[in-house]
Order: structure tokens, then sequence, then C-alpha cells
């Protein structure tokens, strides 16, 4: 509370210095503790200069906050930056003229760029076919397996690297009386990522980045396939659980220490850490070694999840530049440290990973580095990410036809064949209005 | 009856005014919109649109799921409206002839009015909750795994009882009152001839709600298609996967959720002509057999 007295005092003092501030407005979907954080570091920011003052403004969850960037920018109202998430990457991306790519807007404020600065696996998940960074990576995450301490424990085995090793170690976590295995985003964890993790082409014309024309999703595959049929029989052994589209009605056994091994994100390090009752570690998300072999012992780096800023197009070049500063600010390895630490979120730069290796960070919680080594082992041919619009109603249609696969409504081939028409109408469809 | 005559002709139009305004800046504007949008297909952003004629009603109409979603929201409405009148008529019925203490009763069947439909979501979201729900526990007594969010059938029996359950209280106020207008003599004369409790209800109790009836069928149906809005929202908790949803809640996923405008507004037109046919079969069909006086 007095702390943030002192912030407001801060801010109403220099804001009637002599200096012009520029005022600059952020849009975000960071909810409770995150978005604590997320005013923590905007307040510092103030704190930490004269010339720019940025406000930040909670605007729902994701799709909400990409829905109201979009009307805000059709009535000549929108914010200086926008939060936009993986899933509506190509919505915003493919709308050229609506964003300024951030290393042309950090490049003509004189801040400089070096994509090579980031970390491997987030440098261009947000960039365009060449390579160029259009919206800068903030809160990134990986889909990773958190494990409870005591079951494994009480089974007696380690913690899974593969979905082969799974399948050794699944009875015995279901013999000593643990639902073995849980999941919380079938579209994220088991569809994008099993194409990242396993090195599988996602989607035609280079995974979509090459345009969207003729752009055609290739989830219908015998390996795709392979991993749901997989999941419905370890789901009829009693070795998986099915909780429904909810992310929290799926967490919520995994805290209540009645579920072995819970695949979440690297985000979710900061909440459980509260919300567990019992003692968790965890372990990259596992891959197939039938699929990948054994040039990869570890397997693929995964997708990018979470969202990037996105700095939009129609301000003034002195607010652009205000924005780059706050870019600089935040990508410093401090900063970045500090949103780390607190959320669970992997830090961006190299040089924050530094900083939170030197800093004993993850001697103190091994947990929170998995996602970041997840994150930084080899690229593959198909691991870069991919680029697809209407991309959010294509996950409606995988989290449909998901929820009809695990209550025996349809089966894995019916299930896929679906997804593939319907994601490829849509596409065509997407491809139509960006023409 | 004598008439009286106003003699400035533009008097009325002018007080009318607001009130015209209002319809016209929040109803026809939009509604003229939403016409035209659904012959475009549109980037979200604006940049560009491009005239498709009737793609977007084909690809709505033509597809598999809003054909299932359209089957839903029938039953749905079939199944909210029919259960809350029922409910409610019963509890009426049963609230008008109790003597003492009627005054409790009758507040305690009303209050859930004040309930708005997204805390009625919430509340049917812990009731139902797959973990610690109760009704999921007396539901697993009676040897009924349900399971909301997971089981189609099952979200929709949550669905249902939840938006039955927020309407019947409208429904009693306005029964209650129905039946205490109803002629004491009336009811005693019918009290000599017939004996039967039910047959009285029905040849004479029943056909003097009827204008109460149908005011409510029509309150009932509106608030099944469009209403329920708020329950949908919070009971797929922002994940329509394999949830059931209703016409309505599908024209905002797509359009808000999705961005596809022109898609979303062919179907909000769609609703609209149904909303037109069903005020006019209401008004032709069934209110000549309904007797107001």
């Amino acid at each position: 509370m007095i702390r943030q007295i002192l912030a407001a005092g801060i801010l109403l003092s220099s804001s009637v210095g002599a200096y012009a501030q520029t005022e600059i407005q952020w849009w975000h979907a960071m909810g409770g503790r995150l978005g604590e954080v997320v005013n923590e570091i905007a307040t510092n920011f103030n704190a930490s200069q004269d010339d720019v003052k940025l406000t930040p403004v909670f605007k729902g969850n994701y799709e909400e906050t990409l829905t109201a960037g979009i009307a805000a920018f059709r009535a000549g109202e929108q914010p200086n930056i926008l939060q936009v998430f993986d899933a509506g990457s190509a919505t915003i991306i493919n709308a050229s003229g609506a964003v300024v790519p951030v290393q042309d807007l950090l490049n003509d404020a004189g801040a400089g760029f070096d994509i090579n600065d980031y970390i491997s696996g987030v440098r261009y998940f947000y960039a365009d076919s060449k390579g160029k960074m259009i919206g800068m990576p903030f809160n990134s995450s990986a889909p990773i397996m958190y494990t409870n301490t005591g079951a494994l424990e009480k089974a007696g085995v380690k913690p899974p690297k593969t979905w082969e090793d799974f399948e050794a170690i699944a009875p015995k976590l279901k013999e000593a009386g643990y639902i073995p295995l849980v999941q919380s985003h079938l579209p994220w964890e088991f569809t994008e990522n099993f194409a990242s993790r396993n090195n599988v082409q996602f989607a035609t014309n280079n995974n979509g980045y090459d345009g969207v024309e003729g752009t055609k999703i290739l989830v219908n595959n015998d390996q795709q396939k392979m991993m749901f049929k997989k999941m419905v029989e370890w789901q009829d052994k009693g070795w998986f659980k099915f909780f429904g589209a909810g992310w929290g009605d799926n967490q919520a056994p995994f805290e209540q220490n009645e579920v072995a091994l819970w695949i979440g994100s690297s985000g979710s390090f900061g909440g459980l850490t509260k919300s567990a009752t019992m003692d968790f570690g965890a372990t990259p998300l596992p891959f197939w070694r039938s699929i990948v072999g054994d040039a990869q012992p570890d397997g693929y780096q995964s997708f990018i999840g979470g969202a990037a800023l996105f700095a939009m197009s129609g301000k003034s070049k002195e607010e652009n530049d205000a924005v780059a500063k706050f870019f600089t600010y935040l990508t410093s390895p401090e900063v970045q440290y500090l949103w780390h630490r607190e959320t669970g979120y992997v830090p961006v730069t190299q040089a924050a990973y530094e900083l939170a290796k030197k800093d004993g960070h993850y001697e103190r919680t091994p947990a929170a580095e998995v996602g970041i080594q997840q994150l930084n082992l080899p690229a593959g041919e198909w691991t870069k990410g991919y680029r697809m619009g209407f991309y959010v109603q294509i996950r409606d249609v995988m989290n449909r036809e998901y929820g009809k696969i695990f209550s025996g409504e349809t089966t894995v081939d019916e299930g896929f064949k679906t997804i593939e028409e319907e994601s490829n109408k849509l596409l065509e469809r997407f491809a139509k209005t960006a023409s | 009856m004598k008439r009286v005559v106003f003699g400035h002709s533009w008097l009325p139009y002018f007080f009318l005014l607001p009130q015209l305004a209002i319809v016209i800046v929040f109803f026809y504007w939009p509604a003229g919109e939403a016409v035209r949008s659904s012959f475009y297909l549109e980037d979200p952003f604006g940049f560009g649109s491009s005239f498709v004629g009737l793609d977007n009603y084909a690809n709505a109409l033509g597809a598999s799921e809003y054909q299932r979603v359209a089957r839903f929201t029938v039953v749905f409405t079939f199944a909210v409206t029919f259960l809350s009148l029922a409910i409610a008529l019963l509890l009426a019925v049963k609230a008008d002839s109790v003597l003492r203490g009627a005054r409790t009763y009758r507040t305690l069947l009303m209050w859930v009015y004040a309930i708005a439909p997204p805390a009625a979501g919430m509340l049917g979201i812990l009731l139902f909750d797959q973990h610690v729900g109760p009704l999921t526990h007396v539901a697993e007594f009676f040897g009924w795994d349900l399971r909301l969010g997971v089981n189609y059938y099952d979200t929709a029996v949550a669905m249902v009882v939840v938006s039955v359950w927020k309407q019947i209280p409208v429904n009693f106020i306005f029964f209650l009152s129905g039946l205490q207008g109803i002629p004491r003599a009336v009811r005693e004369a019918a009290l000599i001839d017939c004996k039967s409790g039910l047959r009285r209800f029905f040849t004479v109790t029943f056909p003097l709600l009827a204008p109460t009836g149908f005011f409510l069928l029509i309150i009932n149906i509106t608030y099944a298609l469009f209403d329920t809005f708020g329950v949908f929202d919070l009971m797929t908790k922002n994940e329509p996967a394999n949830n059931p949803v209703s016409l309505v809640y599908k024209v905002y996923l797509d359009g808000f959720r999705g961005n596809d405008l022109g898609g979303s507004s062919a179907q909000s037109v769609i609703l609209m002509l149904l909303v037109l046919v069903l005020t006019v079969v209401q008004f032709r069909m069934i209110e000549r057999r309904v007797h107001y006086t």
C-alpha cells in the first residue's frame, strides 16, 4: 500500500515537472498474480525515468484482449502496445499495416536490436517468413510435465522422458493409487507441441510461414493419430483421465494429490507453489522415441507458448520511441529475471537466463529451469513455430473433436478427419480475407 | 366515446422522437450493419472487405456444426420453456391455496428472480463441479457419472437445470397474480359443479390463465433463446470445446472470439429472421385461441 502511494506520488510529481511526458498505453491479458507483476514492472519503469509514462490496462483473457484491440484499431483508438497470444498471432501479423514490427521500431529509435540476444526457442515464432521479429516475445512458456514427488516415490519410478517410458511406469503409478496422467490443453500440449517435440510437419507452406494462400493443416497424419489412439487406450486402462477442456478442471486433481503426472505450462509454476498440497517437480514434455529416433537423445525443442507484445501502428514517432524505450527496459536482464522468478514464464533473453543461473535461482527451485531448457533443445526443421489464420477457431474445432474422442462420441480417425476438413475450410476463408 | 383530436399533426411525432432515436441508433442501425456485413468477407482489422454474396449464409447453414447447434437450441428452448412454465405453474397453484404463512412461501419462491444469469451460471458451475459439486455427488449416488464439461449430454442437462431454476420465479410471480385475478365466484361455482380438483383446474382455471400463459410463453422462449447467454458463457468456462451452445452464443463465439465478422453477421441475420417468423406465428396463430376477456 505504502509502495503504491509512493509510486503514485512519484508519478504525480513527475507529471507536473518541466518535462512533457509521452503517455503510452499497454493492453494486456494478465490477470491475478500475473497482473500484479505487470503493474509492478510498469510502476518501476515509470519511476526509472521521466520521459515516458506507461499505463497498463487489463482487458480480460487472451481472446477478449485481442478482440478489444481489433475493435479499438478500427475505431482509431488503439493502444500503443497490445498483448496477443500465440493462437492469435496470424491474425495480427497477416494484417500488414496494423503493427510496427518490433525490430523496425527498436532500430528506428536507435535502441539497437540483435535477434541473437534472444534464446533460440523464442526467436522466430513471432517473426515473418524472412525472420524479421514482428512481436516482442513477452510471457513465453513451454508445456512441461509436473511430477508428484510422493507418487513417484511410492511407485518406485523415475519421471518419464519419453511416452514409451510412461507406458512402462503407468501401471505402477496406478497401483500406487494415483491417476497416472492428466493434461490441461490438448491442442497446445498434444497437437502443436507434439509436432514440435517430435519434429513433425504441422502445416503446408513451411508450417504456414510462407503465406496464407493454400496453407493446409497436416494434423491428420499417422503419427498424430497414434498419439491420440494411445491416449484413448490409456484412458481405457485407467492410465489417463480427461476432465474436459477447462484448464483448471484438469489442474485441480493434481493439486489435490490425486494425480502423478500433469502436463501444464512452465508459467503454471508460480501458482502451483501456492496451490499444490504436496511436493512436486518438473520434467520436459515427453516425446516418442519411435518417432524421433536416437538422433536426438532429448527430443526437439518445443514451440513457444504464451503471448507477445505488438506495437500498434498509427502512432506518432514520439510515442513509438517511447514504446521502444519500454521494450528495451522490459528485455533488460533484471526485469526479465523478475518476471521469470515471480511468474514462472521463461526469460526471453540469454543474458537474463545467465543472470538467473548466477543468482542461484535454479539451485533453489530446479523445476523453474525446465521450461527454458526445453526451449533451448536442438531445433528441427519444423520447430520454429506455425502461422495459421482463424487459429482460435481451429483450436476450438480441435477441442470439440477431442472432447468427442474422449467421451466416446467419435473415433480418432473420424475426429481427425473432421478437424482436417473444418480447419482447411477456415484456412481457405482466412486466405480470402487476407488477399 | 368522444374523440380527442389534436390540431398539430407533428406534435405526436415530436414526442416520439426520443424513443425513435433510441430505437434507430441502438436497433435499426446495428441491424442494418449486420445485414450489410453478412454479404462481405472482411479481415478483422478492417483493411479490406470483399463482396461474397450469400457465401456466408451457405457456409453457416451448410456446416454440420451449425446444424448441431441449431438442433440443440430448439431442444434447449423447448425444455427450458416447458419446464420453467410447468414447475412455476405448479408452485403458483400450490402457493395460491396456502392460507397460513402464504407471504413467507411466496417471498421464498420469488427471490431467485434477483439473480443475474451470469451469477446463476457461476452457481451452476459450483453445484455441478466435477470434483466438489454437490449435485454431481447426488447424481453419483444414483449411479449417474455426471461430468460437466466432459460429456455433452451431462453438460446440457446442467445448463437446462440452471436456466430453468433461474426463470421459475418470474413465471411464478405472473402465474400467481393471474390466479388471484380469477374471480372467486367462478371458482366457487366450479367447485359445486365438479369435485375433481385436477379436472377443475384444466377446464376452468387453466383457460382463464391463458392470457398470462401466452404472455409468459413468449417471454420464456425469448429468455431461452437469448437471455441464457450468461449461463452458456459461464458454464463453458471460456472453452466452447464439446459443450452444447446456443445459436446466440455461437454468433458471439465466431464474431468476438474468432474475429470472423461476415460469418457471425450472417448468423445473426438468420436469428433475426427466426425471431420475425416466431413473432408472426405467435400473434397470428396462437393468440387467436387466447381469450382476454
